[in-house]
């Protein structure tokens, strides 16, 4: 490497030029210079293409959420169907209950109906949910404390779940059981 | 891992954020700031009682610097996409804008300051030694073997503005982690006009302490004549410091008891239960009016060396300590409460983990590991070798 | 029998649409669905909720949610008299398996369903340091989880407590108003299974949508009004002790 003209310099040395001076603040400066350059390649290379396409975000983002597979088909599905369970519903207060709500999530049995099959429901869990007593609850909505009402027997002895108004006849049964 | 809950928690708050490597995170760069400001005080404000500190600080200053990064590597879910910060900053946000200030401040500060003020022991060490340390000196040269009377008066006048442009800018680094904390509106702990203010002071008061310890360790190491007018004036100066940042946060505690504001009374308890210890104990009584008492001691009582000494190393470690712990209640503390003022959660601190307190005193111990290897290069000792420019002696090759 | 249905569904032109995207899952929204023609919201009516956790157990279930976190999730309040600034609030587990039993009737009871607020003026993606979390320009607040570096800042600026890391992905997650369903003509997995219709969804910008009506008859309210936040789930019915 070069030395300058300075090398081993003290006071009253050989003369230098201002410019020598201040070289080493000029390769410095180089340096930091150079350090930009390639932050701006690097970052031209990197950045993904879309950010900043809607805002500071990559525009792609939003595509890859909504495209996201769906698991609950949505009641207006199951009706085109299951008609028959249509007609039974609007004979009953459960008429406003979204099939799913129960059933759970069955967009892959709308798709193929014949090799999903939803499961057997268990009412003893699923109808206290919503029908367990609560003072929480709306005073004006249906409920019970399920130890004394049904005394250990499953909802869907005395309910039809779909229909859950206990005919009269069937009531005498429930009572009887009970 | 079962965390005990008291009260009611939005069930999302229960497990905490931010470990204790962000606690340690403003604990070291507040030291940073720190050590800088004591630099400054000589270099700018023309204190020549501590200049046997100066470069000491300033090397100190830098092996915090290097390692503050680390824990928030570690605590990210993904470091290795944290680079984003600097390809695409959000501007709104306060910790993008903080990878600017951090870069600046390494960059434009600290390292153009410490290789100004060596450049001559470097130039000189680049013709004196041999092998691996040879090629690491000539590298730091950038090329340049210039050290004429001009080019040595040329660096000294642009060190003093790069350090007068320094004390803003060590303001703005620890400044700015306060205003992280200060700005979040969602937690009434954190969201203050005085937090960066608040983490300014505290941070000149830890950066001082741990400076005045490691001057006297080193001292003492090395087997040499302390320094005490030195070790008086930066003592003087930590009182004040202290006294402003004990005054500041007293401010900021008695406004939220007067005020009492929603979650006054969720917090009042947070610190009556959960943080007594940590504040009111460690930060409060041990850290700050301990140090302060001892402190103000000996300006006001006439104390023999020794007993001043001991007095100083007592309320250093005390201050370091203490302001460690505040930093932990500021962030843990911030995350021990529901945002519904209904509950507390509980921090379980693993040990070996990644986030854990092992790897919290790996990191703690990491920048005492590089000053001793900067020490080595670059020694900071004022009397051992005589390459400081004011000195004005004839340069000796020696390592 | 089954054809004769498909081609029923046809005549439902929306339904056909979203279920030529349910089917394929391919990686576009519906080609009719445009960004700025949205604005998306919510609304809850309170008095209608039973506490019954359809909605937590079916987000779960549509979006993945790891046990233990929650998208949504539902909280009992117990007002005793007039001490409005002292609730008695639980939420076991989200309420995803409803609520024990309680008959205990003193005071006001209520059950209140909490989810991300979808802000105008969200202060999550004012913080988040790279970009990972945006608001939508249909005012869905998202986040792009090959983004995010995971720092929690967002989680932290969140006033209400909806975000969380998701342990799997190490990346910030929160409800994403169900964007997968919305953006091809279905509703929210909650809303869809709530049997008292106590969430809706609400398209703002549509002036047919019933929210428009609702709004102008009823008293709602925004969690944390003081926060600006511009909250965009409104609360029929929401009591002054609601948190």
């Amino acid at each position: 490497m070069p030395f300058s003209s300075t090398e081993g310099a003290s006071a009253g040395g050989e003369r230098t030029t201002l410019l020598k001076d201040i070289e080493h603040l000029f390769r410095l400066a180089l340096l930091m210079v150079i350090g930009v350059i390639v932050f701006i390649l690097f970052r031209a290379a990197v950045i993904p293409h879309s950010f900043g396409q809607y805002g500071h975000y990559r525009g792609d983002a939003i595509k890859e959420i909504a495209a996201r597979p769906i698991a609950f088909a949505g009641h207006q599905v199951c009706e085109n169907c299951h008609t028959e369970v249509v007609e039974q519903k609007k004979l009953g207060k459960h008429v406003v209950v979204p099939c799913e709500a129960c059933h759970g999530a069955l967009a892959n049995h709308a798709e193929d109906p014949a090799s999903v099959k939803p499961p057997k429901l268990d009412t003893a869990v699923i109808c206290a949910r919503c029908h367990e007593a609560n003072s929480a609850k709306p005073r004006t909505f249906p409920q019970v404390v399920t130890a004394d009402h049904a005394g250990g027997l499953a909802c869907d002895t005395c309910h039809q779940p779909h229909k859950p108004a206990i005919e009269t006849s069937v009531k005498n049964v429930a009572e009887g059981k009970k | 891992m079962h965390i005990p809950v008291e009260g009611f928690m939005y069930p999302n708050e229960v497990e905490l954020q931010w470990s204790v490597l962000i606690v340690l995170y403003p604990f070291i760069t507040g030291l940073v700031a720190g050590a800088f400001i004591l630099a400054s005080l000589e270099r700018v404000f023309r204190v020549q009682a501590v200049k046997p500190t100066y470069r000491l600080a300033l090397l100190t200053a830098l092996s915090f610097l290097l390692v503050a990064p680390l824990p928030l590597q570690l605590h990210l879910g993904h470091p290795e996409r944290s680079f984003e910060m600097y390809l695409t900053p959000h501007r709104s946000s306060a910790m993008a804008m903080f990878g600017f200030v951090y870069l600046w401040y390494l960059m434009a500060v600290l390292l153009m300051e410490i290789w100004l003020d060596y450049r001559r022991d470097i130039v000189l060490k680049s013709r004196s030694t041999t092998g691996l340390t040879r090629f690491l000196y000539r590298l730091l040269t950038l090329g340049s073997q210039n050290i004429s009377e001009r080019s040595l008066r040329i660096d000294d006048r642009l060190g003093y503005l790069i350090t007068l442009v320094g004390i803003p800018s060590a303001f703005l680094l620890h400044g700015y982690v306060g205003f992280i904390f200060g700005s979040v509106k969602a937690n009434p702990w954190w969201s203050s006009p005085l937090m960066p203010i608040v983490f300014i002071f505290s941070a000149i008061v830890s950066g001082i302490a741990a400076v005045m310890l490691l001057y006297m360790l080193s001292t003492r190491l090395r087997r040499r004549e302390i320094d005490i007018r030195c070790l008086d004036t930066i003592a003087q100066y930590l009182l004040y410091a202290f006294v402003i940042d004990f005054s500041l946060e007293m401010l900021d505690l008695l406004q939220r008891i007067y005020e009492a504001d929603e979650s006054f009374r969720s917090l009042d308890f947070m610190v009556h239960t959960r943080l007594w210890q940590s504040q009111v104990i460690v930060q409060i009584l041990m850290g700050t009016v301990t140090p302060i008492a001892l402190l103000g001691l000996t300006q006001i009582l006439k104390l023999t060396e020794t007993a001043r000494k001991r007095i100083y190393a007592l309320a250093g470690s005390l201050t370091v300590i203490g302001i460690f712990a505040m930093r932990w209640n500021v962030v843990i503390g911030g995350q021990l409460f529901s945002k519904s003022f209904l509950g507390y959660t509980t921090y379980k601190m693993g040990f070996a983990t990644r986030e854990g307190l092992l790897t919290a005193i790996l990191l703690m111990i990491l920048p005492f590991l590089i000053l001793w290897v900067l020490v080595k290069l670059l020694p900071p000792w004022p009397d051992a070798d005589a390459f400081s420019v004011s000195s004005a002696t004839p340069a000796q090759g020696t390592s | 029998m089954e054809i004769t249905r498909r081609h029923l569904l046809m005549l439902l032109p929306s339904a056909a649409v979203a279920w030529k995207y349910v089917l394929a899952g391919t990686p576009e929204a519906a080609p009719n669905y445009k960004l700025t023609e949205h604005w998306w919201g919510m609304l809850i009516d309170i008095p209608k909720c039973i506490g019954c956790g359809s909605c937590v157990r079916a987000c779960a279930q549509e979006n993945d949610v790891p046990e233990g976190y929650f998208r949504t999730w539902v909280e009992r309040y117990h007002v005793a008299d007039w001490k409005i600034e002292k609730p008695e609030v639980e939420s076991p587990d989200g309420g995803k398996q409803a609520f024990p039993p309680n008959e205990e009737s003193g005071g006001k009871n209520f059950f209140v369903p909490k989810l991300c607020n979808h802000c105008a003026d969200s202060p999550c993606t004012q913080v988040c340091p790279v970009g990972a979390t945006f608001s939508a320009p249909d005012g869905v607040v998202l986040v792009d989880k090959k983004y995010c570096v995971g720092c929690r800042y967002c989680v932290q600026a969140c006033p209400y407590g909806c975000r969380f890391i998701n342990p799997k992905t190490n990346t910030a997650e929160k409800c994403t108003l169900c964007y997968h369903r919305i953006t091809k003509g279905l509703t929210t997995a909650c809303c869809e299974v709530c049997p008292t219709g106590a969430r809706q969804l609400a398209d703002l910008k549509n002036p047919n949508d019933p929210i428009h009506e609702f709004l102008r008859t009823h008293t709602v309210q925004v969690l944390k009004p003081h926060m600006a936040t511009g909250a965009k789930i409104f609360y029929n019915g929401m009591d002054g002790s609601v948190r």
